[in-house]
């Protein structure tokens, strides 16, 4: 593999990470943490949204994340010739 | 049948399948041995890895936590998930590609000293058996309380299966038994769930039946939230002001010790392939959810049934479960104002009641009435619980042993033989030296824990990372990083613990943050240290900033450069 797309490869997968773990931080941090008084005024069902997104839903999120991930970079590996098949 | 009948069934049962998977999967060579043969499909490594992950702590220990701290408990549902997010993204799949069989051979190898994989070896150890221990002690705990043995002899039978299969298997056999134990634990844990979530709100899925409503339309939470303002306690939804800090802190510093654990690290090496090494952190991830999202429920639940059994009820009309456990003391009441009824209050010069947290999970089957074998299988959940985690320790302190002290240390020219028998004696003698210490675990066990978490997240995690993502990160960096890192959080830690004996007081603490949470400052510490010293001090040599680049594109990985 050429310097150039090498470095191609890793700046993409890069990206992909920071996009990923700035959706990880906020449902997490931000919704599940920061802001979770805030969001606790809002309800879905019978949960305040706040207590919902530490409880529940960050979690929903993480698995989310990871399995969005291994489609992105399956897909960027067969792009960049860099697969293991 | 009685309940301890059906205990003593449904426990050998699943020993016996233990042991009948142990002698199927039994280890030939050290790969074997150290990494499964590098052959396990990514589901089995998922679920393995969960019950790898999922300790005594989870399953017995954590819903009861969080039924009493009610939003608090959140900073243990996304601290011990939010890690694997930060594995899978991060560290497998680079971990895997490089393809060696320990964590420190990672480190010694990318920071080509052996110093670097000295100071690793000694903090894997360190981490591993003081967190082993107490899985030895929930062992004995689950057998004294449910078949009547003493507390010794449940150590012992313990050690038994434990040693029979790790020995006899090493990883093959240990990933092997994990995924039966993930199954026995997961359906032990949900089953009661779904039960009592069925009979309180009427909804077979206790992720959505803790938002459900209650027969009279009120939604469960809400009142949830008005019982315990009633009692004085903070409404169950909501966080306390001072709260934040902490929770922000804690979470931090578990999501990033579990991306740093080496118990948890070494699974991804058992896979064939990088594009399995992610897949699966996804499958272990979904398989820990299916606990980590039925805990809350659960907590929710038992909170609501706990008040409005006991609240201001009399004494003497208390069901049969409060006397049991009041037998063990678990629960005691003391009526202080002699009037024949228990006030559960927050106020403690006025509550009459105190609960031993861990009852939750263990009396939640007996509370909601559920039939006897429900009540054996929890038993049985929470020692599958405890051995796979166990096992899972105790291979990393063998290997670390057998692999980077004698092998790599001590006497390299050992032969793939002469490994396999160090590696199955190393193990043999953590075994019997987890039990023992658990036999007679000192004051702190539970205290060490956090620092096990504290220190993981201070020492490797920062050193795996910046191994990956900065090619200039050189020895002299990772070093003193993972060194003033893991000194500095271990050092606050003993001086903010009591229990351990450090003089500090709650009015000391950096920021108002609590020992639990000072991992994530360690490891903020160690990261900026690491990246000036690196500056400061020669470029690594161009054959590791080599095996960087090797390591950042996945082909190549199912040929190992180095066949061992």
């Amino acid at each position: 593999m050429s310097e150039k797309s090498l470095k191609d490869y890793w700046k993409h997968n890069l990206r992909y990470l920071f996009i990923l773990l700035s959706i990880w931080f906020v449902a997490s941090y931000g919704c599940g943490i920061l802001w979770a008084d805030t969001l606790n005024t809002f309800k879905i069902g019978g949960f305040p949204l706040g207590f919902w997104f530490a409880q529940q839903g960050s979690i929903y999120v993480f698995v989310i994340l990871i399995f969005v991930y291994v489609g992105l970079m399956n897909k960027l590996d067969k792009s960049f010739d860099v697969d293991e098949e | 049948m009685g309940v301890q009948t059906w205990t003593f069934l449904i426990v050998g049962l699943s020993f016996l399948l233990y042991v009948i998977v142990a002698i199927w999967a039994r280890a030939g060579s050290t790969k074997e041995f150290y990494v499964a043969g590098g052959g396990v499909s990514p589901l089995a490594n998922g679920a393995a890895t969960a019950a790898d992950w999922m300790s005594a702590a989870s399953y017995l220990s954590m819903a009861g936590l969080i039924s009493f701290m009610g939003y608090g408990g959140a900073q243990y549902l996304m601290g011990w998930t939010g890690g694997y997010v930060l594995l899978a993204l991060l560290l497998a799949p680079y971990l895997r590609k490089f393809g060696k069989f320990t964590v420190p051979d990672f480190i010694g190898e990318r920071y080509y000293s052996d110093t670097a994989r000295m100071v690793a070896l000694i903090c894997a150890i360190f981490v591993s058996f003081t967190y082993v221990v107490g899985q030895m002690k929930g062992v004995g705990v689950a057998f004294a309380r449910f078949l009547e043995v003493p507390f010794s002899t449940g150590i012992f039978i313990g050690i038994g299966i434990v040693f029979f299969y790790a020995v006899l298997g090493g990883m093959k056999g240990i990933t092997y038994t994990q995924v039966a134990q993930y199954c026995v634990l997961i359906f032990a844990f949900t089953v009661p769930a779904i039960f009592i979530s069925l009979q309180m709100v009427g909804n077979p899925i206790p992720q959505l039946g803790m938002g459900g409503s209650l027969e009279d339309g009120t939604y469960l939470l809400d009142k949830l939230n008005q019982l315990s303002v009633d009692l004085g306690f903070v409404e169950y939804t909501s966080m306390g002001m001072d709260d934040r800090v902490n929770v922000f802190f804690i979470t931090a510093a578990l999501m990033l010790g579990t991306a740093g654990l080496p118990h948890v690290i070494v699974r991804f090496f058992t896979v064939p392939k990088v594009r399995d090494a992610r897949i699966s952190a996804g499958y272990a991830l979904l398989f820990i959810a299916i606990l980590y999202t039925t805990a809350p429920a659960i907590a929710t639940f038992a909170r609501t049934n706990l008040i409005q059994t006991v609240s201001n009820q009399p004494y003497t009309e208390m069901p049969t479960w409060f006397k049991k456990w009041e037998e063990s003391q678990l629960l005691s009441f003391e009526d202080k104002n002699q009037d024949g009824r228990i006030q559960y209050v927050a106020d403690p010069a006025k509550n009459e009641l105190t609960i031993d947290r861990d009852i939750m999970v263990l009396a939640n089957p007996e509370i909601a009435n559920l039939p006897a074998w429900v009540i054996a299988l929890v038993v049985a959940g929470g020692l599958a619980a405890a051995l796979s985690t166990a096992a899972g320790l105790l291979l990393v302190i063998a290997t670390s042993i057998s692999h980077d002290l004698l092998k790599k240390n001590l006497n390299p020219n050992i032969s793939e033989r002469g490994e396999l028998l160090a590696a199955r004696i190393a193990i043999a003698v953590a075994v019997v030296g987890a039990g023992l210490a658990g036999l007679n675990p000192p004051g702190f066990v539970a205290q060490v824990v956090a620092l096990a978490f504290g220190l993981a997240a201070s020492s490797f995690f920062p050193a795996i990372i910046l191994g990956i993502f900065d090619k200039r990160m050189n020895k002299e960096g990772a070093i003193s990083g993972m060194v003033v890192g893991i000194l500095f959080t271990a050092v606050y830690i003993w001086y903010f613990k009591p229990q351990l004996g450090g003089p500090g007081t709650p009015e000391g603490y950096w920021f108002g943050i609590k020992p639990e949470g000072i991992g994530t400052l360690g490891m903020l510490i160690n990261l900026l240290i690491a990246i000036v010293v690196s500056r400061l001090t020669a470029a690594p040599p161009a054959s590791v900033t080599a095996i960087v680049e090797e390591i950042r594109i996945p082909r190549g990985a199912s040929t190992p450069l180095d066949p061992h």
